[in-house]
């Protein structure tokens, strides 16, 4: 599952940087996003897989018994999935008064106009 | 967005949710839960509330302004980690109290939740500042 | 402690000097003076101590970079410490007098007591960085003072232009003084460091630390070719061209060569490029001395040139050219310092520095006078003046140095010869010569005007007359310091008539010939006109002056300010560094096997990738939007089958949040369509599929690798005995890593109101109805 895990974030960051690539700011957005989810689902890998039980310390143990998931990368990607999503508001916001103000969603065209 | 039932939903269910959040919040030590996962829920079923009654609802409901509710948990987390402070440890270590009431037994209090409750309160303020000023934008044709 | 002291003492002296001159007005100089006067008289209290052993002390700085703030007194410290104080007290008292009334005398006095604690701390170090912070200072502080007339052009570029050198050199030096710490197994401390100067010696590193370490000093202390900032920096006042560009900042270059001799001397590259820059700046400053008329250019000139003199000592090696290096230090920096307080006097008196135009002033400048005489006569070599002790030792350090003696001597006595001329020019004939060209109303400005170079001047007399009591007392611990070997300094004013006598005389000869024939080298010096890139002058002003273009034209590259330029740049630069990373492991350490992997696993990921798909061909937003949605619920999933429940309800939730709150703006988002050419499409395509492998190898390649033990083995143990939690995810969050969160809320907290003002405080009249304005806070309020 670890190859399978890391193949599919391959496949979103791909579609990440493919997405942010493009002219229009709404794909910026969505590639944003892919991103998110890619670097979570990395961590998330990296951490291992080993893990049978989750890392809630049993009634009556005085610890983690193995085999756990390790809590370390879930503490991780549990604020980073809070921040990607501040991200995404604001950015998703931005673009809509970007668009607003400007009649644009083209990079290029918003250049343009700039310089 | 304003059919019979969903208003009726609304009504019955934003308390009921907003309630589990709470739950959610305090045994999130123990169990899966928590600040985040609490305060997303209450800014869920407030966010689910508002789209059923109209945001001026919403507003009445939850009586505090979001940016206000989202400095207040700011303010909360972080004065969790004054007591630390005072007895000469670093700032935010976690500082216990084990009270022993009658009928409940040891209960442990202790900085951490506290300061949970500073991130279930700042997240709800976060979410819903943004919700309501989208809502709000929207309903204005801005 | 008692070194730092000093240092701060005088960090705050600098700090109160604006409101001590706003007080006390003229008499903010001697009042001022107290203070390096009181230092000097310290010093020679302590240098009983200093022959036995160097003090040393060391206050902690930036421990974990082996930065301290350690000091050492020994002899070469206390020499530098005592011409520092001493000559320092004299500026300031003969600042007090030059620029009386003068407007921002408290901010001058304020920067020259800065440059005097920066300049101790100096000379004071132990440890190379804190060296180096000194050094920089000096740099800064001169860059300060030259600019003092902030109004005049002239004068800002002739600070900047120092600043430009001498900060260029620093920055080589820092390098350096990097590579010898590593030559020499990582220790900053000198007195560690000389231990093992066989080690340095030894080390690969030697060479390019040597290289970077003369070229600091080589621009500080104006060798050629870099000695051009220096005439540049008589745009200075005269107190600051007297105390930093005569006798102690310019000698900060002379003095770590000095220091460095016991660590970096001995080799054939230090001897010959030491010995080389030497003799080439004594001769290029004497030659170009002797043609100018303007009193501060001849005598800058000839600081060049003896500044030449002293690292050609340098270069040479030996004991006794070490003792002659110390001897000729003292007689210039008390001869020079005078000659250029003189010249200001002058200057402030009769209104022009033009020798042409000066003349009979001693009788109106009598005691200026007497310490211009006393001191030209020094810089002459003339008996029984302390000059001609240094100069009798410099020729004798020649006629023994190990190689190339007669060559070195020859332009001994021509450099010699050329000051000798200019000594004559500058100290002598103003005040001597017929009377009729005295300008009118010269008196003499006051004693603050003249008592320091008239001390400065008995001095040389005074240390000719006994040369013992500077040889014992100050030149011999020095000696000790830069041949780390105790050595005997006898010095005395009559050797008997010998060569160097022969020669000393040979040399007055030709000085005083040269003088006659002054008019004719300064009509041919106005005649030459070199190509301005061959000069350094040229060189440097093609140099500064490109630099705008270059500027303009990296800014275009870099900066085009269109995003997808610097994306494309940062995505690719990223994917070949870590891909090559990659490719030069020797083998990849991981199994590529799909094992044990359940259907349903299958199935959630090509559900995650068919949605993927979707969106990315996708031409609706509401599409795009669902398709999102499908990949955030794939994703939770994922999380609960592999024991992430605190994640999984996260991800729920803001997946829940996130598809409200596109669908409440996607309306007034814009429509996707396909805008690329098909080119530009394959491009990002195939920078977006050499990523996504890159990121697939990462995240395989990070579960198996492991550098340092896991932390999470800590959380695991004590998250119930320390933290009281049984999640301990949880306990991580609010307990362990609570300051990460705290950063956390505050980043979504920066968010929320980035979105609020975004979309409520945006009232450009284009496009918002009035009342909303008005109405908006009152709402708020109101619910």
């Amino acid at each position: 599952m670890q190859l399978l895990l890391a193949i599919l974030s391959g496949v979103l960051f791909a579609a990440g940087v493919f997405l942010i690539l493009r002219r229009s700011l709404m794909r910026l957005v969505l590639g944003l996003i892919f991103i998110g989810h890619a670097a979570n689902l990395v961590i998330f890998t990296a951490g291992g897989l080993k893990g049978a039980a989750p890392a809630i310390v049993a009634e009556g143990a005085r610890q983690l018994e193995q085999p756990y998931a390790d809590p370390l990368p879930q503490a991780l990607i549990l604020t980073a999935i809070v921040i990607s999503f501040g991200l995404f508001a604001f950015f998703l916001v931005l673009i809509k008064r970007t668009y607003q103000a400007s009649g644009l969603d083209d990079l290029d065209e918003l250049d343009g106009r700039k310089g | 967005m304003s059919s019979v039932i969903l208003r009726i939903a609304a009504r019955s269910l934003t308390p009921l949710l907003s309630l589990a959040s709470l739950f959610l919040l305090l045994r999130g030590h123990n169990a899966p839960g928590g600040g985040f996962i609490g305060g997303l829920l209450a800014a869920s079923a407030i966010a689910f509330y508002a789209m059923a009654l109209g945001p001026a609802p919403a507003r009445r409901w939850l009586r505090i302004v979001p940016r206000t509710l989202l400095a207040v948990g700011l303010l909360v987390a972080l004065s969790a980690g004054l007591p630390a402070l005072i007895a000469g440890r670093p700032f935010l270590t976690g500082m216990w109290w084990h009270p022993e009431l009658p009928f409940i037994g040891s209960l442990p209090l202790g900085t951490p939740l506290w300061f949970d409750l500073g991130v279930y309160l700042a997240v709800i303020g976060f979410v819903l500042t943004i919700f309501f000023a989208l809502v709000e934008a929207e309903g204005e044709g801005g | 402690m008692q070194f730092l002291t000093i240092i701060l003492l005088l960090f705050a002296v600098a700090a109160a000097a604006p409101v001590v001159v706003r007080f006390t007005r003229d008499w903010s100089g001697w009042l001022l003076a107290l203070f390096p006067a009181g230092l000097f008289v310290w010093g020679i209290t302590r240098l009983p101590d200093v022959a036995a052993a160097p003090l040393l002390e060391r206050v902690a700085w930036i421990p974990s970079l082996g930065v301290s703030l350690s000091f050492r007194f020994d002899g070469l410290s206390a020499l530098f410490f005592l011409l520092i104080t001493g000559i320092g007290a004299l500026v300031v008292i003969y600042a007090g007098g030059y620029l009386k009334g003068a407007p921002r005398l408290g901010r001058f006095h304020a920067f020259l007591f800065l440059f005097m604690a920066a300049m101790l701390g100096l000379v004071l170090s132990d440890n190379l960085i804190a060296l180096f912070v000194f050094w920089e200072l000096t740099s800064i502080t001169s860059f300060l003072l030259i600019g003092y007339n902030h109004e005049s052009v002239e004068s800002r570029r002739s600070a900047l232009q120092a600043l430009l050198v001498t900060g260029a050199g620093g920055l080589a030096l820092l390098a350096g003084l990097i590579l010898i710490a590593a030559a020499a197994g990582g220790t900053f401390e000198f007195s560690e460091l000389l231990q093992r100067a066989e080690q340095v010696h030894a080390s690969p590193l030697y060479t390019p630390a040597l290289f970077l370490v003369l070229l600091g000093a080589f621009t500080k202390s104006a060798q050629a070719p870099f000695h051009f900032w220096l005439p540049g920096a008589m745009a200075a006042p005269a107190p600051v061209s007297a105390y930093l560009h005569s006798a102690t900042m310019v000698k900060a270059g002379v003095y770590l060569l000095a220091r460095m001799t016991p660590l970096l001397g001995g080799s054939a590259e230090w001897h010959y490029l030491v010995t080389f820059a030497g003799a080439a700046t004594m001769l290029v400053g004497a030659l170009m001395a002797f043609a100018q008329t303007d009193l501060k250019r001849l005598l800058a000139y000839s600081t060049v040139s003896a500044l030449g003199m002293l690292v050609l000592l340098i270069g040479i090696g030996t004991d006794l050219a070490a003792k002659a290096m110390l001897v000729f230090l003292v007689v210039h920096s008390l001869y020079k310092g005078a000659l250029f307080m003189v010249a200001g006097s002058v200057d402030h008196e009769a209104g022009t520095r033009d020798v042409r135009r000066l003349g009979g002033l001693l009788r109106v400048l009598p005691f200026t006078g007497a310490a211009a005489i006393l001191a030209a006569l020094s810089m002459t070599g003339f008996p029984p003046l302390l000059g001609f002790i240094g100069k009798e030792l410099m020729y004798e350090a020649k006629l023994q140095a190990p190689a190339a003696a007669l060559l070195l001597l020859a332009s001994g006595v021509l450099a010699n010869a050329a000051n000798i001329a200019v000594a004559l020019i500058v100290g002598i004939r103003p005040f001597l010569a017929a009377r009729e060209r005295r300008p009118a109303g010269v008196h003499e400005g006051g004693i603050a005007f003249w008592i320091g170079p008239l001390l400065m001047g008995s001095m040389g007399l005074l240390f000719g007359l006994f040369p013992d009591v500077l040889g014992e007392v100050l030149i011999e611990p020095a000696a000790a310091a830069v041949r780390a070997t105790q050595l005997d300094v006898d010095l005395a004013l009559w050797h008997g008539v010998n060569l160097v006598f022969l020669l000393s005389v040979f040399t007055v000869v030709l000085g005083v010939l040269l003088f006659a024939l002054r008019r004719l080298a300064r009509r041919f010096a106005g005649r030459v006109r070199w190509p301005a890139l061959l000069t350094p002058t040229g060189l440097y002003h093609g140099a500064v002056g490109s630099l705008p273009g270059a500027a303009a034209a990296t800014t275009r590259l870099m900066q085009n300010g269109s995003l997808r330029s610097y994306l494309v740049t940062v995505i690719v630069a990223v994917l070949i560094l870590l891909a090559r990373a990659l490719l030069s492991l020797p083998a990849f350490p991981v199994e590529w096997t799909l094992e044990g992997v359940a259907l349903y696993e299958y199935g959630l990921v090509l559900l995650i990738i068919a949605a993927t798909v979707l969106v990315l061909v996708a031409r609706t937003r509401l599409v795009a939007v669902a398709g999102l949605g499908v990949i955030g619920f794939g994703v939770s999933l994922i999380f609960i089958f592999y024991s992430a429940p605190d994640l999984a309800i996260t991800q729920i939730l803001v997946e829940t949040l996130t598809v409200i709150i596109f669908v409440l703006v996607v309306a007034r988002l814009p429509q996707l369509r396909k805008r690329s050419s098909f080119f530009t499409r394959l491009r990002d395509g195939t920078i977006a599929l050499a990523s996504g492998a890159v990121v697939t190898a990462l995240a395989l390649l990070a579960a198996e690798v492991q550098f340092r033990p896991s932390i999470s083995g800590f959380f695991a143990e004590n998250s119930l005995a320390q933290g009281f939690g049984r999640n301990v995810v949880n306990v991580i969050l609010v307990d362990f890593r609570a300051l990460d969160t705290l950063g956390e809320i505050t980043v979504i907290a920066v968010a929320a109101f980035g979105v609020y003002a975004l979309l409520k405080l945006r009232r450009t009249e284009d496009e918002i109805p009035d009342d909303l304005s008005a109405s908006d806070e009152g709402k708020e309020e109101s619910t």
